[in-house]
């Protein structure tokens, strides 16, 4: 293994009231990278957070921190600091208390701490809050004095726990570009957990896709975008129409009734496969022009494309287009070899990817019950 | 702009007002008018100008209470600091178990402690049987302040448990985070934010332990008259209401200035925070 590992998790499992919340997570996450664990609700994102962070002992398995077991050694021990959901401010204190707190503990003298308070609030532009009361503030503002109380402390990985959840939308993109840009400054390790897929891909350098306490996939965002490894996965990770395929040969898979051109190799002859094929790969041609061929169901219009669902053969494709469809409309597709991309069968087959019941209502839904 | 403010519509449209003139205001006055009269209803300053008599009387009512106060304080905190950790099913469990006794008549519970400290009384007795010494219990100043101790405990239990049950727990977790360890945490972020409950937890010992009566009578043998016993001489003894409205008056101002006294060293201590 490469010697700048700083955190490896090894076999963790964890389970609460006899409920497995993580089951055998391996892990191991670099100095100075930004890793951001990714899942739904009850993935186990937020538990695994909570190991390193040292809150939750796991039931079996090994919390390794460069090199050293640090298995039972508390949280006040251990060389990270977390930033938290409802960013846990100290209300007693004022903005430069609750970023000198950390400091006054590990003593400090009283001319550093105010450097440190000064040069911290500097980094999160909130230079002059010293004096105001943490209830005086706005929930952008808190979240900055969270950021600063957490990296004050100098840790060597911070650990950062939804912390934009609580934001409105422009604020949060404002604060992701912000702490990306202090990772880079300050080059120390940031696992981010998130439901957010947008998040996840726009900040870091690799991400790790949890669902039912398991790693699903780790990977560059790219990577996790382009080369799913499941129907979940795929599923989670932006838009996907996911269909049951068969391997004709290498380079060479069937589904919806024609056999595509694709440039995936090493499954076995006539294998059963998941298909993804990303709604905005997809191209619309007449209908005689397609490969194949269906009826337009609803059109919606997003601003930057439409979003067309088609019924081809019974099953339900999302396809992202400018030209505009209008319902009803009998209209063709073409995949090129590269957008096909092909997954083994997992348990999550069948589960995911067709948009016969979608709507962006229970999408929304879903997102809102977040926080586990 | 006209608009109907008869006293009539105005005390409907504000019942709490009506409430308080009939169940604080009236009484006060009532307390007020017996304090500053004679026995045939003329002015007098004549009750008050007496009360000096009653100085070590008064003194003792509020050392005894302060100690019980500082007892029960130091019993409750760590206790309900561990009420709040544990299962929300245990903690009612639990709760449920320090308001029992309160369900329990005074009296009954009083007299229980005089069975139990009595020279002939449960402990001496198995304190005889293990071969020991017994040893005097009941009628000393220690009995009068357990009883007081044991009787108001679950009024400082309650507060404090409420408000630390609902305190944020990720805030205490931020402070272990940043380098804190239990004690750390207790002292730095636990305690000033329970203030508001041990400032009222205070409240609701001091001030009954401070006028009770009936406990020192059982449980001190009389040699320890605190001012509650006192005043309940005045009512039902001496038939002096006058002395003793007076009394009730005076101690009603020298508990409001401990209380003033307390919440303003809070507030120094905390920098303001609890209003």
């Amino acid at each position: 293994m490469e010697n700048n590992v700083i955190i490896d998790l090894k076999n963790i499992a964890v389970t609460f009231e006899d409920e497995p919340v993580l089951k055998g997570i391996n892990l191991y996450i670099r100095d100075g990278e930004f890793v951001t664990l990714l899942g739904p609700s009850g993935c186990g994102k937020t538990t695994t957070l909570r190991i390193i962070a040292g809150f939750l002992e796991p039931n079996s398995g090994d919390v390794i921190f460069e090199d050293k077991n640090i298995n039972g050694v508390p949280p006040h021990k251990r060389q990270v600091n977390t930033i938290f959901q409802r960013y846990a401010l100290f209300p007693h204190l004022n903005v430069y208390e609750n970023v000198a707190f950390g400091l006054r503990l590990k003593k400090f003298t009283e001319k550093e701490i105010k450097q440190t308070v000064e040069e911290m609030l500097t980094l999160v532009n909130l230079k002059g809050f010293n004096k105001r009361k943490i209830d005086s503030l706005s929930g952008g503002q808190q979240q900055r004095v969270a950021i600063a109380r957490a990296l004050a402390a100098k840790p060597r990985v911070l650990l950062l726990d939804e912390p934009l959840g609580a934001l409105d939308l422009k604020l949060r993109k404002d604060m992701q570009a912000e702490l990306k840009n202090i990772q880079q400054r300050l080059g120390i390790t940031f696992i981010y957990v998130t439901h957010d897929q947008e998040e996840a891909l726009s900040m870091s350098d690799t991400v790790v896709v949890m669902d039912g306490g398991k790693i699903q996939q780790i990977g560059t965002p790219i990577d996790i975008y382009n080369e799913p490894k499941n129907a979940f996965v795929a599923d989670f990770i932006g838009e996907s129409n996911i269909l049951d395929g068969i391997m004709r040969s290498d380079y060479s898979v069937e589904f919806s009734g024609h056999v595509f051109e694709c440039l995936d190799k090493g499954f076995g002859k006539d294998e059963s496969v998941d298909v993804v094929v990303r709604p905005e790969d997809v191209d619309v041609v007449s209908a005689e022009q397609g490969a194949i061929s269906g009826t337009v169901t609803s059109v919606t219009f997003k601003g930057v494309h439409f979003e067309i669902i088609v019924d081809i053969n019974g099953f339900k494709w999302m396809i992202q287009s400018t030209d505009q469809q209008f319902v009803g409309d009998k209209i063709g597709i073409l995949i090129d070899p590269d957008a096909i991309h092909i997954m083994k069968k997992s348990d999550y087959s069948g589960t995911f990817g067709d948009y016969s019941s979608f709507s962006d209502e229970i999408e929304q839904m879903s997102n809102i019950s977040e926080g586990d | 702009m006209k608009r109907n403010t008869s006293l009539a519509a105005r005390l409907s449209s504000s019942p709490y007002i009506v409430w308080m003139i009939i169940f604080i205001i009236f009484p006060l006055a009532v307390v007020a008018y017996y304090a500053f009269t004679d026995a045939s209803g003329n002015f007098t300053l004549y009750n008050i100008s007496i009360l000096s008599r009653y100085t070590d009387t008064f003194l003792r009512s509020i050392w005894f209470g302060a100690i019980a106060t500082l007892i029960c304080l130091i019993i409750s905190y760590p206790l309900a600091y561990i009420i709040s950790q544990i299962t929300e099913n245990k903690q009612r469990t639990i709760i449920m178990l320090v308001m029992l006794p309160m369900w329990m008549n005074f009296l009954l519970r009083t007299y229980s402690w005089m069975l139990i400290l009595e020279d002939t009384g449960i402990i001496n007795s198995w304190l005889v049987k293990a071969g020991l010494e017994p040893f005097r219990m009941i009628n000393t100043s220690s009995a009068v302040i357990l009883g007081m101790v044991y009787n108001y405990l679950p009024y400082m239990i309650l507060p404090l448990y409420s408000i630390m049950s609902r305190m944020d727990k990720s805030v205490i977790e931020a402070a272990k985070d940043l380098g804190g360890n239990n004690a750390t945490v207790i002292k730095k972020v636990v305690f000033p934010l329970s203030m508001p409950g041990v400032i009222s937890g205070v409240t609701m010992v001091f001030v009954p332990s401070v006028s009770t009566f009936y406990i020192s009578q059982k449980l001190g043998g009389g040699k320890f008259t605190l001012i509650g016993d006192v005043i309940e001489m005045q009512f039902q003894t001496s038939y002096n209401y006058n002395l003793g409205a007076a009394i009730s008056l005076v101690l009603m101002v020298l508990i409001l200035g401990c209380l003033f006294f307390m919440n303003k060293f809070a507030d120094d201590e905390e920098g303001g925070i609890l209003v």
